[in-house]
This record gives C-alpha cells, sequence and structure tokens, in this order.
C-alpha cells in the first residue's frame, strides 16, 4: 500500500507514466527483434546511442530532450548500417560486427563525454545520467516527448502489421509477395532504436537492452500468436517499468535502471517456469500426470488380460502378481482406480492378500484402451511386454 | 637498472605500456571468440564481472584483493553457464540468452554498490570508463624497480594468456574450427572453452583499472577482426591482432594529449582506425572485394569441368 501512496507524489508519478510508456514500446518492438533472433542489437543500438547523445547536447547546448534523442537516434542509425555493412560485405559474422560496432561506437562516445566534460563547463553534470538513467531527471515536458515518439513507433507497428509480421516470420515468402522486404526491415530497425532510445534516460544505455528483450522473452514463454505475444510484452515491460521507478522511489538510493531491469528479469524466470505448455514447472506437473495416467492405463489393460486369459470376466487377480506383471508396486494406482470406480477388491478365500476385480466401467475403458491396437490383440491377450 | 627505472617513472610510458598489455592479452584470446562466433559473450563477461568484485569487495572489504580475481573468474563463468542453460532449455535462442543474463546480473551488482558501497571507490563510471591516466600513481616495488601497480597486474595476465595460446595451439585450433573432430579425438573442446571464457573473465578484472569494461570489449573484438580481414592463417591473425592493439595503445596515447579526452576511449577508438585500414588494404576487405568483382577470372575448376563434362 505503502508503494501505492507514492502516486500521489507528483515526481514519482511524472516516472511511474515514463517508465510504463518506455516499456510498453520496448516490449512491443522487443517482440520483433527476439523473433528475428536479432536481441543483441537492441545492445549495439544501446551502446551506440552514446556518441549522439553528446553530439546532442553539444549541438543544442543544452540538456533538452529532443535533440538528445535525435542524437541517440542517429548513431545508433549508424551502428546498425555499420553491423549491415560489415556482415554484407566483408566475411565478418554478425556477432563480431555486433561486438565492433558497440564497442567502437561507445568507445567514441566516452571520448566525447570526456571532452564535453573537460571543455564544454558544468552544465553537462546530466550527462551521466544517460549511462545508468536518473528517473529525477525526468520532467512533465520529456513525458509529451516519450508520448509521441512511443506513439508513434506504436501507430506504425499498428499500420504497417501485416508486412512486420510476414517479414519477421519468413522474409523469403514476404519477397516472393513483392513486399519492399529491405524497407520494411529498415523501417524495423529505425523503430527499434526509437524503442531503445526512449529509455535512455531511464534506464541508461547499459541495460536498455534487458528492456528490449526481457518483456519480450517473457510474453513468448504465454503466447503462441505474434499479436498475443506482442500484447503481452507491452503490459509486461509496463508493469516492468511501473514497479521499478516506485521500488527505486520508495529506497533511497537505488538507481533505476537497474530496478527496472531486475523486476523485468523477474517477469522472465516467473514466465519459464510457469507459463502454460512451454513452463519448466507446467511440463513437470505435465510430464507426473501423463506417467500416472500410463501407470493407470497398463493396469487396467493387465487386469482385463488377466480376466481373459483365465476365461473368466470377474477373474480376481492377486496384486502380488500384479506387481509382477506390471514390474513394480501397483497398490497406489489400484486405489486411485477404485476410487474412480473402475476396480473393486474382492476375497479370494484360500488365498491371503488382496485381490482386485475390473468392474464393468473399468471393463469397458480397458476394451477402449485396447481398441486401437486391433481386436485380434485384445482377443489372444498375454502378458504386457 | 637505474636506466629503467628513469623510463618507467614517466607517467606516459607506464599508461602506454598497460594499455599495450591490455590490448595483447584481450586480442589473443579474442582471435579465438571472433572465430568461434561467441564474441559478443565477452560483452557479457565485461560486464557481469562487476557482480564478483562487488561480492569480493563486500566479503573482504578490500578493494584489490586476489580474491577479486577468484570473484570475477567465478562470474563470468556463472554468466556463461547461465546462457547455456537458458540455451539448453530451447525455450530462448542464445542471442536473447545473453541479453537476458548480462543485464540482470549487472543490475544486481549495480544495486550492491547503491546499498552497501555508497562510499567506496568502487563509482560505477570508473569500472566502465578506468582511469589509466592514474594508474602510474599506484606502485609497488618489484626488486630493484618500482612499477606501476596495474603495469605488474596486466603482464601476469598476458604472459598468462600467453602461455595458454601457446601451450594448448593444437587443442584451441581444434575447438575452435571443428569442434566433432576435437571430440573424436578424446579432446575436451568444452572444456578448452571455459577456460579460454575464464581467462577472458580474469583479463576483463584487470582491464577494469585501465580502460574500462566496455572498452575492454573493443580490445578483445576490433583487433582480431581487423586480422581477420588480412590473413588466412591464425597464427598471423593472432600476431597481427596484437601488433593491432600495441599500435592502438600508442596512437590512443597520442590522440588522448593531443585532445585531452579519455585515455583509454581513445585507445579503443583507434582500434577502429586500424579495422578501416584493413578494410581498405585487407585482402578480405572490402576494396579487395570490390576489385575482385570488376575483374572476374577463370571460373574455378570444378565449375569448368562440370560445364564441359556433360551429365554424369
Amino acid at each position: 500500500m505503502e508503494l501505492l501512496a507514492l502516486f500521489g507524489d507528483f515526481t514519482v508519478r511524472t516516472v511511474a507514466i515514463g517508465a510504463a510508456l518506455v516499456g510498453a514500446v520496448a516490449g512491443v518492438l522487443g517482440s520483433f527483434a527476439l523473433l528475428r533472433q536479432q536481441s543483441l542489437l537492441g545492445d549495439t543500438l544501446s551502446h551506440a546511442a552514446l556518441p549522439g547523445i553528446c553530439l546532442g547536447f553539444l549541438i543544442a547546448g543544452s540538456r533538452r530532450l529532443e535533440p538528445i534523442l535525435a542524437g541517440a537516434l542517429v548513431s545508433g542509425a549508424l551502428a546498425a548500417l555499420l553491423v549491415l555493412l560489415l556482415t554484407r560485405t566483408t566475411r565478418i559474422k554478425t556477432d563480431a560486427a555486433l561486438g565492433v560496432s558497440l564497442s567502437l561506437f561507445f568507445a567514441f562516445g566516452t571520448v566525447l563525454l570526456t571532452y564535453l566534460q573537460r571543455h564544454a563547463g558544468a552544465a553537462q553534470a546530466g550527462l551521466d545520467a544517460f549511462l545508468f538513467g536518473q528517473a529525477a531527471a525526468l520532467v512533465p515536458r520529456d513525458l509529451v516527448v516519450l508520448a509521441v515518439v512511443g506513439g508513434g513507433s506504436l501507430l506504425v507497428v499498428v499500420l504497417g502489421w501485416k508486412e512486420l509480421k510476414v517479414t519477421t516470420f519468413d522474409a523469403d515468402f514476404a519477397r516472393s509477395l513483392g513486399r519492399p522486404v529491405v524497407l520494411i526491415e529498415f523501417v524495423l530497425t529505425v523503430l527499434i532504436a526509437l524503442a531503445v532510445v526512449i529509455g535512455l534516460q531511464l534506464v541508461g544505455v547499459i541495460l536498455m537492452v534487458a528492456l528490449v528483450i526481457a518483456p519480450a522473452a517473457a510474453a513468448r514463454q504465454w503466447a503462441r500468436r505474434l499479436e498475443g505475444m506482442v500484447v503481452l510484452a507491452a503490459v509486461f515491460g509496463a508493469a516492468s517499468g511501473v514497479v521499478g521507478a516506485l521500488v527505486s522511489a520508495s529506497f533511497r538510493g537505488l538507481s533505476t535502471g537497474p530496478v527496472i531491469v531486475l523486476v523485468a528479469s523477474a517477469f522472465v524466470v516467473v514466465s519459464l517456469l510457469l507459463a502454460p505448455e512451454r513452463g519448466v514447472v507446467w511440463q513437470l506437473v505435465h510430464a507426473l500426470a501423463q506417467r500416472r495416467s500410463l501407470r493407470a492405463h497398463r493396469v487396467l489393460v493387465d487386469l482385463y488380460r488377466l480376466a481373459q486369459d483365465h476365461a473368466d470376466l470377474d477373474y480376481a487377480s492377486e496384486q502380488g502378481m500384479l506387481d509382477a506383471y506390471f514390474g513394480g508396486p501397483t497398490g497406489h494406482v489400484l486405489r486411485r482406480l477404485e476410487r474412480r470406480g473402475l476396480v473393486s477388491r474382492a476375497q479370494h478365500m484360500p488365498e491371503e492378500g488382496t485381490h482386485w476385480v475390473l468392474t464393468g466401467d473399468g471393463r469397458q475403458q480397458a476394451r477402449e484402451l485396447l481398441t486401437p491396437f486391433g481386436e485380434r490383440d485384445a482377443a489372444v491377450g498375454g502378458g504386457t511386454p | 637498472m637505474t636506466g629503467l627505472q628513469g623510463w618507467l617513472d614517466q607517467p606516459g610510458v607506464t599508461i602506454v605500456l598497460i594499455g599495450a598489455l591490455v590490448g595483447v592479452a584481450a586480442s589473443l584470446l579474442g582471435a579465438f571468440l571472433v572465430l568461434r562466433r561467441e564474441s559478443m559473450l565477452s560483452d557479457a563477461i565485461s560486464h557481469s564481472v562487476l557482480i564478483g568484485i562487488v561480492l569480493a569487495y563486500l566479503l573482504t572489504g578490500a578493494l584489490d584483493s586476489p580474491l577479486h580475481v577468484v570473484g570475477a573468474a567465478l562470474a563470468g563463468l556463472l554468466t556463461v553457464w547461465l546462457t547455456d542453460v537458458l540455451v539448453r532449455s530451447r525455450r530462448v535462442k542464445s542471442d536473447a540468452a545473453i541479453g537476458l543474463v548480462f543485464p540482470a546480473l549487472f543490475a544486481v551488482a549495480v544495486l550492491l554498490i547503491n546499498v552497501y558501497a555508497r562510499d567506496v571507490h568502487l563509482d560505477t563510471d570508473a569500472v566502465l570508463l578506468g582511469e589509466i591516466g592514474f594508474a602510474w600513481l599506484d606502485v609497488v616495488r618489484v626488486g630493484p624497480l618500482e612499477v606501476a601497480r596495474s603495469l605488474l597486474t596486466m603482464l601476469v595476465i598476458t604472459l598468462v594468456n600467453l602461455a595458454f595460446v601457446v601451450f594448448l595451439y593444437k587443442e584451441l585450433k581444434l575447438a575452435t574450427f571443428d569442434a566433432m573432430l576435437a571430440t573424436a579425438l578424446g579432446f575436451r573442446p568444452g572444456l578448452v572453452g571455459y577456460a579460454l571464457l575464464a581467462l577472458v573473465s580474469v583479463t576483463a578484472v584487470g582491464a577494469f583499472d585501465a580502460v574500462g569494461a566496455i572498452l575492454f570489449v573493443a580490445f578483445v573484438i576490433v583487433p582480431p577482426t581487423a586480422a581477420y580481414l588480412v590473413t588466412d592463417r591464425l597464427w598471423r591473425m593472432l600476431v597481427l591482432g596484437c601488433l593491432v592493439a600495441v599500435g592502438s595503445s600508442v596512437g590512443g596515447y597520442a590522440l588522448a594529449l593531443a585532445f585531452d579526452v579519455s585515455i583509454g576511449g581513445a585507445m579503443a577508438s583507434t582500434t577502429g582506425v586500424f579495422l578501416l585500414v584493413a578494410l581498405i588494404v585487407g585482402k578480405h576487405g572490402i576494396v579487395a572485394r570490390a576489385l575482385r568483382r570488376r575483374t572476374p577470372g577463370p571460373p574455378p575448376s570444378i565449375l569448368r569441368e562440370r560445364e564441359t563434362g556433360g551429365a554424369p
């Protein structure tokens, strides 16, 4: 509740709204980056924004957001272009090209940053905030910029949805349809760069890659369709932003960026464990349930075949014999079948120990289980292999 | 001896030597990372060793204990292992796995600094950007000589990396180019890979003081990539990478003095100049490629045979 009370605080509300915006946009565009296996392009784009941030500041002469974002976008796009140039025209592989572009742009950025620090006076003090993000530096006017840029990129995604989708999943097919694939890929890269750039002030250049990848990776676990994945990634991203902003505001001295990143990472861990069909825990539970029902089916069939072999539908099999047939203890399986009304206990006078008989329902189910294997198999009977 | 001491007492010499050693140590290992298509792992490791350093600091209370190296190596291996686990779970692809693991570890490290190490000289700027300019102030005695501490550390790390590459040259080469064959012959390519990445982590820690985490990545990736455009032989690639690294250190220092900017940043940027040169003059560079296209030689013999040989 204390966290919610923070919403009353004007600054905190500004930051939370900004973080939600940034997270949602990063989630949507990160989904495309993730599916195209270009996640680390986000890393290169965000590190490469540093020289652009410095140049934007240098040209505008102030810490206004628009020129800085424009500079970050331009240098990010140049870095992406360098990656493309290196991979398309030489034998340098994608990973090395990404690393080259990332480290050279960042190195040049630090050169510019120190140049500004030493030659452009103290006014640059706020630029350091872009390394790790500084929520307090966000003012309501910035929100408008974030909303316009973020909203604009989302609008492009909605308008070009079909093209983006087909290019993401099957670029060759898109080409055969006559779609301008190179143009679409270019637009997508610019959009991803925009998503990275608007987050720099809050999350910082080092960690922004996480906000591009994590919500999308979490959403991927739950969704089977692109539509669902994108919406869910936006929700995860926005939630990471809001929760991260509130948590970092309520403890003194916690940087905003790292907290947001950790919340997003927590979403990934939970999704990897719990998501239906793909989640680790879900698959474990599913496997256990399957193993259990398989055991029940085998015991039913064993009972049925024993009855057949004795030409007595009400033949009572001793539990020890069933254990031997089954190759392990069957007591708990039989008790579960008894609860479902498929078998019942019987006494076989001369002998001790529990005996089991198939009920009518049980016989019916055993027959159904054997049908796929052919009437002949069911009629001849015999033990389990 | 006094001559050598007088030489070492010049800050410029010490700084250039440290830069060159970081460059040589990094690009020796980087050549294999680039060839194994694992370049971006160096980026991941260079970020996440921070958590090893922070935890070592919190445990010992000292900023330069040997535990740092151990902590950093473990953090680097943790990154690689977690990435491996994620990839093998087949729920995320390898690029996304890298991008999920290292930011999380780095974020934890930054928050630990936020909370526990507020007043200590462990600020994140220094880790990212390095302070090679002050490295010559912190000296230790070795016999009759006074040597900068970072210089000594980097010298040891460089020798270890050199020994690793020289003595395990055959194993590294095989594991890099044909891991299947390496396995079939009874080598352990996985083990070699982990050893390589552990050394990358240790080198990253040594480089922290000098050029910072991300500029270290430039030294790991760019010199070998430039060399890769020039030659087809592994040993030449290693030697050329080292030369590029040394040249970048010298040139970067000169540029940093001329413009009064970050020395580490200038050194890392200078590696880009060498890459540009390689793109122009290298036999796999852009110019060579364009020339090859303009003057098509005779088609490869296999094609000619197929054309004249008729149907098989």
